[in-house]
């Protein structure tokens, strides 16, 4: 089977007179058509840039230097703007951390998912706004009828993400990119939409690429993961694996510095976290094998010339 | 029902904080919310106390109404045996010695236009410390002790990452060399290596200066590695609590369980029989029924219904309904 979605040899960076400010390096991963595939990494190590640059929503300066994104055989890098605007939404979606940011405060949400059914379908607004009150069903909003005519600020975040949901949903994609979609909720909330993002792509054979600094809400969700330090993807394999045997000194690290359930039961007193900018000791024998060390030293070049402007 | 420990050195008893609602000017409808209804708790000394819920469940009121920023409604709050609120009340001055307050935005809840040095060393002059050279030394000191660097004084907070600037606040709270810190989501903005961290260095804080923690969180993975007792807050109303370990692993009121049924967790895939055995319905005490059984929310504007705390364990109480 053809991968839906194929990263080759990915690199992001800012453009510069002489050489360019890399922050993103050589990437590739994969993912099958309906599979969940997660980003897993802290912040800065680059794994939003990697999913804003397969659907070309990078901002100047920042951009692709480097490398493939194929999308079901095609490169996407070659394709025009105008076929990049109509792909996006109708075949790959994507919705983002904060449903305020992303949703237009004024217009009633109804309008904003019956949008895409005219933008996308060429359907009437009468007729896509009907449509609009099933696709709210879907997402499990309680009585859609209603809702449909309500603004994002008469919603509680749960609902709003469900409305991103929706939207995103909305053409059937191959391929939803979720951001952080849960970051900013209620544990019992982000349960809930976690499940409805799985039970929905799952039914309609959509595939995922969610993307969480969450080893937890990575992990639930999906088959594969990727682990991203400082623009690198560090290791990619299957979940299970993943988490059962870390291969990469920064995955072991990373699981040893979350506090998990059930670690204390049975030890003695309150055990101390692995620190994982200590793991950086012995540099040579760690940068041979894998590509560890510390993030921000080599990487930027005003640090490693003495501290910010 | 009290909250049994002996000689606590922070005791609050039957707190209930209203706020109305809606009675603007020519409205009649004046509405009173009830955002914490009736607690109890007591803190022991030297213990980690995590309260545990959902937002707007009442935990950061209850941890305002400690401080002094929140005037109660009601209720009690005793300090080694002596109340701190109310007319005997001592100023703010004690207070401040009483107990402080890390926040969980470090960037907000320092003053941008002030150097580290600045901030650190206001509230020692405010307290009577004048020698210029004991101020500098007592601020090297705590430093040091947040693992931050003496030089790090004369720089400003955007100059700091956010790791290091939580161990400001940390520092910060720590001046006046107070016997409680409340802990409000202290790590929850923080990235995973940094948490980690900062969790280090509390713990041995907490080791070396025989401090007694309050922490409010919904990162129920910090609160069970952290934590001595931990008590869960739905609505206003405390409906489980007790030592850390029966807590975890015996959770019994439903709104416990569905939030440790929902964590993510990484290991739910590494021991897929554990998250269903959580999700197990438990049966309550004979002679009680809990009251949200499939957890509605209730109404925030009305009295909590009857109901009470019964023991389950030893130390372990849950909030159940005379049937």
């Amino acid at each position: 089977m053809t991968p839906l979605l194929e990263l080759k040899g990915l690199h992001v960076g800012i453009p510069a007179r002489r050489k360019t400010f890399e922050i993103v390096s050589d990437v590739s991963f994969s993912i099958m058509p309906g599979e969940a595939f997660g980003l897993v990494g802290e912040s800065g190590s680059g794994k939003s840039l990697t999913a804003l640059s397969l659907i070309r929503l990078l901002k100047s300066p920042l951009k692709v230097t480097a490398g493939e994104i194929l999308f079901k055989g095609d490169d996407l890098r070659g394709l025009s703007d105008r076929a990049m605007r109509k792909l996006r939404g109708e075949r790959i979606a994507m919705i983002f951390q904060e449903p305020m940011t992303a949703l237009n405060p004024l217009k009633t949400v109804g309008r904003q998912i019956a949008e895409m059914f005219v933008l996308h379908q060429g359907k009437s607004w009468a007729e896509a706004l009907k449509m609009a009150v099933d696709a709210l069903a879907d997402v499990k909003v309680p009585a859609p009828e209603e809702r449909v005519r309500a603004y994002p600020f008469q919603m509680s975040g749960g609902m709003r993400q469900r409305v991103m949901i929706a939207i995103a949903l909305a053409c059937d994609p191959d391929l939803l990119i979720a951001d952080e979609p849960t970051t900013a909720l209620d544990v019992t909330v982000q349960d809930e939409v976690l499940k409805l993002i799985a039970e929905l792509c799952s039914a309609r054979g959509t595939a995922v690429l969610l993307i969480s600094h969450d080893l937890g809400v990575i992990a639930n969700m999906c088959q594969r993961v990727g682990v991203m330090y400082s623009g690198r993807l560090v290791e990619e394999r299957d979940t299970y694996d993943v988490f059962a045997d870390p291969q990469h000194p920064y995955t072991k690290g990373l699981l040893g510095a979350l506090p998990r359930l059930g670690s204390r039961h049975g030890a003695a007193g309150r055990q101390r976290l692995v620190d994982i900018d200590s793991l950086i000791t012995d540099k040579s024998s760690l940068l041979e094998k894998f590509y560890f060390e510390p993030r921000h030293a080599v990487r930027d070049p005003r640090l490693r010339a003495g501290g910010p402007p | 029902m009290k909250d049994s420990v002996a000689n606590p050195i922070l005791d609050i008893r039957d707190l209930h904080v209203h706020f109305p609602v809606g009675g603007q000017f020519l409205s009649r409808s004046k509405r009173t919310l009830h955002a914490v209804s009736g607690v109890n708790l007591a803190l022991a000394e030297g213990e980690c106390l995590s309260i545990v819920g959902e937002s707007g469940c009442g935990k950061s009121t209850t941890a305002l109404a400690v401080m002094g920023l929140q005037e109660p409604t009601s209720g009690e709050i005793l300090f080694e045996g002596n109340s701190i609120i109310g007319e005997n009340a001592p100023d703010r001055m004690a207070r401040a010695r009483i107990a402080q307050m890390v926040f969980q935005d470090p960037y907000a809840s320092l003053n941008p236009r002030q150097t580290v040095y600045r901030s650190l060393a206001a509230p020692l002059r405010l307290h009577g410390t004048s020698a210029k050279s004991e101020i500098e030394d007592r601020v090297a000191d705590i430093l040091k002790k947040v693992d931050l660097r003496p030089e790090h004084a004369t720089r400003f907070p955007h100059e700091f990452s956010g790791g290091q600037r939580q161990r400001i606040g940390i520092a910060r709270a720590l001046i006046l060399d107070p016997r409680i810190l409340m802990l409000d989501e202290p790590v929850s903005a923080l990235d995973v290596s940094v948490r980690a961290q900062i969790i280090n260095l509390l713990l041995d804080l907490q080791e070396d200066m025989s401090l007694s923690f309050v922490m409010i969180s919904h990162d129920l993975g910090v609160v069970e590695h952290m934590s001595d007792r931990v008590a869960v807050m739905y609505f206003g109303q405390i409906v489980e609590l007790g030592p850390w370990n029966a807590i975890f692993a015996n959770p019994t009121h439903p709104y416990t369980r569905k939030l440790i049924a929902t964590i993510p967790d990484p290991d739910t895939v590494l021991h897929p029989d554990r998250a269903v055995a959580v999700g197990k319905y438990v049966a309550p005490p004979a002679g009680y029924r809990f009251h949200p059984q499939s957890v509605n929310r209730p109404d925030v504007y009305a009295a909590p219904e009857a109901s009470q705390l019964v023991e389950i364990g030893p130390g372990h109480v849950v909030r159940c309904q005379p049937d």
